[in-house]
């Protein structure tokens, strides 16, 4: 067992004379109907990705990682799947039992949208009529947020070329009971999406929101996501990323919180699929009485890698976060984590925790936390903590004296142990989801260790 | 037919433990095993179940026409075997319920389902005759469970499996009075014809409530004595030293 990596290959900066793919190919916006504040935003984008550096791991914030494992020069923006394609996506959008509003977009076109389930006075819109219909809203919060943790140059890249999303604002007081899914998918070979999420709550109201990222096996592509969330006084936002692209796929998740007073906000990571994955993940508590918990499952397999960076903005007095990231490696896999608690000048009594678990199931998998804190105020409750282990050896012969199999005491285990960052989501419907998403996974690793 | 153990030598990779070790349990009978500490008795179950932390250097150990030695862990318990730890480990996460039921269903044909509803009315049952309350099954296994919990936790999944051959490790310890005659009552129940019992103990007091028709005493890695249910009460008036001065006097 190890808990620290050898450093990674260098990068090299890229000779122009091989840039190709995203590296070149200008955003395409001939067919958009959006309003002018947008174009502006998104060609300055253009110009912010030209100029800025790809990451390397001399970068702080991409130490241990590896820019490399994102290739823009390979890719181009998803163009129109056929017809085939497309239904092949929609019948394979199975996510949750019940669902409030539910989308289906393939290579950033909207295939499936149904909304006849929300009640009246919600907006639940694709972006791109969000942004005729709401362009003052979108322009107050759109894409407003810093990057602070290491892929400005990507946040850049997502703005140039998004088009694809869902805006969901609920107005003050309303509740929506069963959570709004999206499905975003990557379908043919070397096809890059952009998918945006950006929700507002108005005071004490209430919404839930997934996500999910997918794409075959065996395809190279990209997703460069984004999501925003914006929680408005005394309200409660739950966000949920369920990313399972295929395993050749890159998966970039940029998302922030904003917790207004007294507002509570939850935001769950479930990384399952990708060769490589990334996730950036800012929670700003702006609010006094604010609440914050940043929850996160991986299961990294094969040569995969999950690289997660969080922040969390203590800015208000009276403010609490609670972070717990937990990991169950296999084979040569690696995970990343790096965060830091920031605890502003004026934020006095915040609470702020921050716990990532390693679980490992193979001696070849690598996992490195980096825990950070940094904290100005006074009367502050804060605690961080990393710990890495390999599968108990007692634990597994237990079972495996009552009969169980090795995969499938192993994988009680991995459940077990991811088990009480889903039980924080307090949502049986959406824990009950990311269960068979994880079932799905594990039935992955049964069929490769019958190999 | 019987669980055969014949001349096992097993022990960690710098010191033999068990020096050549004869036993056999047939279907229908009980028997017990006594010896003083570190004589090697929680090393004979777990060589038996397969614990990686000993290796057998010689000797067999069969159950029925299955070389044990042969299979893994998890085969050598869907063969039939069963040992109840003198030490059960706790397992964080997995709740009883599912735990019971993937061992359950490990013993199904591939693809076939456990009935919920029957087993959980199987399960309570058994709750009930181990006088356990309903809490223990969303509870994790034997997480946070005190010593005597932990133990009829243990009969618990006995009773569920219903293996041929079961092998007892220091159940009574840890038990107060009453919660010894419960689990004596649960294993009483598990006799059959079809069942043989291997019970190690310390204590006669066991035997009075699970009557034995052997009893062996483990010594240094081997049988040294073998006698009818009487020799538990010698050893309880006389101790283990006579039988070393024996051993002396026949090597
Ligand atoms: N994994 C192990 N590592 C080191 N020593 C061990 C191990 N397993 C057994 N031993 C040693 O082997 C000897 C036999 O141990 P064992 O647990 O089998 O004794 P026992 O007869 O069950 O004793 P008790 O009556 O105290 O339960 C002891 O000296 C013990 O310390
Ligand atoms: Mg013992």
């Amino acid at each position: 067992m190890s808990a620290t990596l050898a450093p990674t290959p260098q990068i090299s900066p890229m000779p122009s004379d091989t840039a190709s793919g995203l590296e070149l190919i200008s955003p395409d916006r001939t067919n958009s109907s959006a309003p002018q504040w947008f174009f502006e935003r998104s060609a300055n984008a253009w110009g912010e990705f030209q100029k800025l550096p790809v990451p390397s791991i001399k970068d702080e914030s991409w130490r241990y990682s590896n820019a490399k494992r994102i290739s823009l020069n390979s890719i181009h923006p998803a163009e129109a799947a056929n017809e085939h394609l497309e239904a092949a996506a929609v019948a394979a959008s199975e996510g949750l039992a019940t669902a409030g509003a539910r989308f289906v977009f393939v290579n950033d076109r909207l295939v499936v949208s149904e909304t006849q389930g929300l009640p009246e006075g919600v907006v639940c819109l694709p972006l791109e009529e969000a942004l005729q219909s709401h362009s003052a809203l979108l322009e107050e919060h759109f894409m407003k947020r810093e990057s602070f943790l290491g892929s400005a140059k990507f946040a850049s890249l997502h703005l140039a070329h998004v088009k694809a999303g869902v805006v969901v604002f609920v107005p003050a007081q309303m509740e929506i009971e069963n959570p709004i899914e999206v499905f975003h998918w990557i379908k043919g070979a070397n096809a890059a999406i952009f998918p945006h999420t950006l929700v507002i709550t108005g005071d004490h109201a209430k919404v839930s929101v997934v996500d999910h990222y997918r794409s075959d096996d065996g395809v190279v592509g990209l997703s460069c996501a984004v999501s925003d969330v914006i929680a408005g006084n005394g309200s409660s936002i739950t966000y949920v990323a369920c990313q399972e692209l295929g395993n050749e796929g890159q998966a970039l998740h940029l998302s922030s919180t904003t917790a207004q007073k007294d507002s509570l906000v939850k935001s769950f990571q479930a990384q399952l699929g990708a060769g490589f994955s990334r996730t950036e993940s800012v929670s700003n508590l702006v609010g006094a009485g604010s609440r914050s918990d940043m929850l996160s499952v991986s299961m990294p397999i094969a040569d995969q890698v999950v690289d997660q960076r969080t922040l969390q903005r203590h800015l208000a007095p009276h403010t609490f976060s609670d972070l717990l990231y937990k990991n169950a490696l296999y084979d040569r896999s690696r995970a990343i984590f790096s965060g830091l608690i920031h605890v502003f000048e004026g934020a006095h009594y915040t609470d702020a925790y921050q716990t990532c678990r390693n679980l490992l199931n193979s001696e070849e998998a690598e996992a490195s936390s980096m825990p950070g804190l940094e904290i100005n105020a006074d009367q502050v409750k804060c605690s961080h903590g990393s710990a890495s282990s390999p599968v108990s050896e007692e634990e597994l012969f237990y079972l495996k004296a009552r009969g169980i199999p090795d995969a499938e005491a192993r994988r009680l285990i991995v459940l077990g142990f991811l088990k009480n960052a889903l039980g924080r989501l307090e949502n049986e419907v959406v824990e009950a989801m990311i269960i068979a998403r994880m079932e799905e996974k594990f039935a992955r690793i049964a069929v490769q260790a019958a190999v | 037919m019987s669980l055969k153990i014949t001349n096992l030598h097993a022990g960690l990779p710098d010191r033999e433990i068990l020096k050549g070790l004869n036993l056999e349990v047939k279907p229908g009978e009980v028997h017990a095993i006594m010896g003083p500490n570190g004589s090697g008795k929680s090393t004979l179950s777990k060589v038996m179940a397969g614990h990686d932390d000993y290796a057998v250097t010689s000797g067999e150990v069969m159950l029925d026409d299955i070389n044990l030695l042969e299979l893994s862990v998890d085969a050598r318990a869907r063969a039939g075997l069963f040992l109840a730890f003198q030490y059960p480990h706790e397992i964080p996460g997995v709740s009883n319920a599912n735990f019971l039921r993937a061992a359950k269903k490990a013993r199904l044909p591939e693809g076939e389902e456990i009935d919920a509803i029957k087993f959980y009315k199987e399960m309570y049952a058994r709750m009930d005759a181990l006088e356990m309350d309903r809490s223990f099954t969303s509870r994790s296994v034997n997480e946070g469970f005190s010593g005597g919990e932990k133990k009829r936790n243990e009969i618990l999944q006995l009773m569920m499996l219903e293996p041929k051959y079961a092998v007892l490790d220091e159940t009574d310890s840890g038990l107060d009075i009453d919660a010894l005659k419960i689990v004596a009552r649960g294993v009483n129940a598990m006799r059959s014809p079809d069942r043989g019992f291997l019970l190690i103990t310390h204590y006669q007091r066991l035997l009075d409530y699970i009557q034995p028709d052997f009893v062996h005493v483990l010594m240094d890695g081997k049988i040294v004595h073998s006698g009818g249910r009487e020799l538990a009460l010698e050893l309880e008036a006389k101790g283990y030293d006579w039988l070393k001065e024996e051993e002396l006097a026949t090597a």
